[in-house]
């Protein structure tokens, strides 16, 4: 299909589309030849791993920094390796937590259950309503969809106290709700999907299951999903991320309802003799959302390379 | 011919069952209109009282919008600030997390996986930037100064975060270095959704280099993502805040590093003149709003 719009498009006949499909046997050998001279690949590589060092520097410095003793972490400035590594930040955890008044278990219980709970509402609600803007006919989708895209540029200082005044309304203050439903609410995951979905799912595809005889629900279940499996995975990926760092500012006082963060917060208030288990707290809560980027990320790559479902 | 007939006459009879997609629609459209549509409309309707979180809003009509321009010292500043940065870090964002994503693209799956994890991860690390207080410090221990100091380029330590002369450059190479987020992705994702069909059917059209492939093929084929990427990219430069007053504090040496949302930040949470922040936010959504219309323009051109 694609093949064919590029050649309806620049005008071929039938004639001599059919000579340049003989030619394309030819062609398809060296079709990739645009390749970079073998000193233009060297500063490309260059090029990218530096950038890569450069982002990738702080996580490489909180890591090494949880396993200095506390005798290396007064040094200023900070050297980007450790001497005598030790394990003794992640040893103190448990004995700085267990003075907490709730267990340590409720709050990863929070953490996982508010987090899993919200990413899996967002991304779901958000595909549906991609979907719906992406492929059907109703009416006023358009404007609907401006006004999602406006709602990325306006700034959030300002919507607390309405926000405020709105949980209570709903009465989901201090309750899981207030940590969960409002994420979902955010408009970045529809507008993603909305502009993979336009290029990703071809009509006639759709048009099959409607020959079929399956309406639009059962469409988007069996067709569309599978199709934006890549998409989907990637924003539940930053949806995974955002929630799990969140911290509820002024909606959660219940301290049993309460997330990791919060004990992240208490632990680095102890002042410079606890920055080593302060680094060794950042880098345990970073493992969650690597392992999620790792997972949803390599079946995203996997998923690219064998994408066979096209028009 | 028969099986066309047919589909025209299926078109006819689901095409029109809206009632599903508005069911599909329904749980993001109320939510959203919820948690968002009514808070910044009520914000909106805030810009035109007086209101200090205490009293009762008070009518004032547009007054908080004139004295914007009238009374507040700080507001030319910010804005002067806020496009400057916004017209620095929006392209160069934008473009970077596009080429870096084009780059990406030609290695094998795994490479691209570590490759794409460590441009991510500054946006991983939540609290990244702790790294850049110490690396341009102002005594001569910072990693900067002393790397300078030992090299001979200086001979006392230069006050990075306390300059007017180079806050600015640092906030805008942090603020790049933050970026390469969620737009650099939704490239990668978009870029590995283009047809491979497209480029043979290229190279039979006469498509002679990189270059024209990517201005005729890849670009065209990825204008969905590149407004996304656009719209994100406008979100995130003309909202630089928490960057600039953790490095430089808020106000700065001479207002050079502060910006309407910190402004904001300021006005709303520090003095609580909510009215007025509303107001100000409302003057930096219509500045967002008319930049989005301009892109919007100019992405038409892609691919001509």
């Amino acid at each position: 299909m694609n093949l064919l719009r590029v050649v309806k498009r620049s005008g071929i006949t039938d004639d001599s589309a059919k000579k340049h499909k003989s030619l394309k046997a030819s062609k398809e050998k060296n079709f990739k030849k645009y390749t970079r001279s073998k000193f233009g690949n060297f500063i490309f590589v260059f090029f990218l791993v530096a950038l890569g060092l450069f982002s990738v520097l702080p996580l490489i410095y909180s890591i090494i920094t949880s396993f200095k003793p506390l005798e290396e972490l007064l040094v200023f400035p900070p050297p980007f390796y450790v001497v005598r590594p030790t394990l003794q930040n992640y040893r103190a955890l448990p004995n700085l937590l267990s003075n907490l008044s709730i267990p340590l278990s409720r709050y990863i219980f929070n953490s996982l259950f508010v987090t899993i709970s919200a990413t899996v509402l967002y991304v779901f609600i958000a595909t549906m309503a991609a979907f719906a803007l992406a492929k059907s006919k109703i009416k006023g989708k358009a404007a609907f969809f401006v006004i999602v895209q406006f709602a990325l540029l306006f700034n959030g200082t300002t919507l607390s106290v309405p926000l405020y005044l709105i949980y209570s309304w709903l009465g989901i203050v201090d309750t899981y709700w207030v940590m969960i439903i409002p994420y979902a609410a955010t408009s970045m995951g529809v507008f993603l999907m909305k502009q993979y979905m336009e290029s990703a799912i071809p009509d006639a595809l759709l048009e099959a299951g409607e020959i079929d005889g399956a309406g639009p629900i059962r469409i988007f279940f069996q067709i569309a999903v599978p199709i934006v499996k890549p998409c989907l995975l990637t924003l539940m990926m930053f949806g995974f991320r955002d929630v799990w760092a969140a911290i509820p500012d002024g909606t959660v006082f219940n301290e049993s309802l309460k997330t990791l963060p919060t004990i992240m917060s208490q632990i680095t208030a102890g002042g410079i003799a606890r920055s080593g288990s302060a680094m060794a707290v950042t880098v345990i809560m970073m493992i969650p959302p690597i392992l999620v980027y790792v997972i949803s990320q390599s079946n995203v790559m996997e998923a690219m390379s064998s994408a066979g479902i096209k028009e | 011919m028969k099986k066309t007939r047919i589909i025209t006459k299926s078109k006819k009879l689901h095409f029109g069952n809206n009632a599903q997609y508005y069911v599909l629609l329904a749980p993001f459209a109320i939510m959203f209109f919820l948690f968002t549509v009514l808070p910044v409309l009520s914000s909106i309707v805030l810009s035109f009282f007086d209101f200090d979180m205490i009293r009762m809003p008070n009518f004032i009509g547009i007054d908080n919008y004139i004295r914007m321009f009238v009374d507040d010292d700080t507001f030319g500043i910010v804005v002067k600030n806020t496009i400057l940065f916004a017209i620095i870090t929006g392209p160069i964002g934008f473009m970077l997390s596009f080429v870096l994503a084009w780059f990406l693209n030609e290695f094998k799956p795994f490479t691209r996986t570590i490759l794409s994890f460590m441009f991510y991860a500054p946006a991983l690390v939540g609290n990244g930037l702790f790294i850049w207080q110490i690396a341009f410090s102002n005594d001569s221990y910072g990693y900067m100064n002393s790397l300078l100091l030992s090299w001979g380029f200086i001979n006392e330590p230069i006050s990075w975060l306390k300059s007017e002369q180079y806050i600015m450059p640092i906030i805008i190479i942090v603020q790049l270095w933050q970026s390469m987020g969620v737009s650099f992705l939704a490239n990668i994702s978009g870029l590995q959704n283009i047809n491979g069909e497209m480029y043979e059917a290229g190279a039979i059209d006469g498509i002679r280099n990189r270059w024209q492939e990517l201005w005729f093929i890849t670009l065209p084929s990825m204008k969905n993502m590149l407004l996304f990427s656009a719209v994100m990219q406008i979100a995130s430069s003309f909202s630089i805040s928490s960057i600039a007053v953790n490095l430089a504090g808020y106000p700065s040496v001479g207002h050079a590093a502060d910006t309407i949302v910190s402004h904001i930040g300021d006005v709303g949470t520090v003095r609580y003149e909510m009215g007025y922040a509303a107001a100000l936010s409302v003057f930096l959504f219509a500045l967002m709003a008319l930049t989005r219309k301009a892109i919007v323009k100019l992405l038409d051109v892609v691919g001509r």
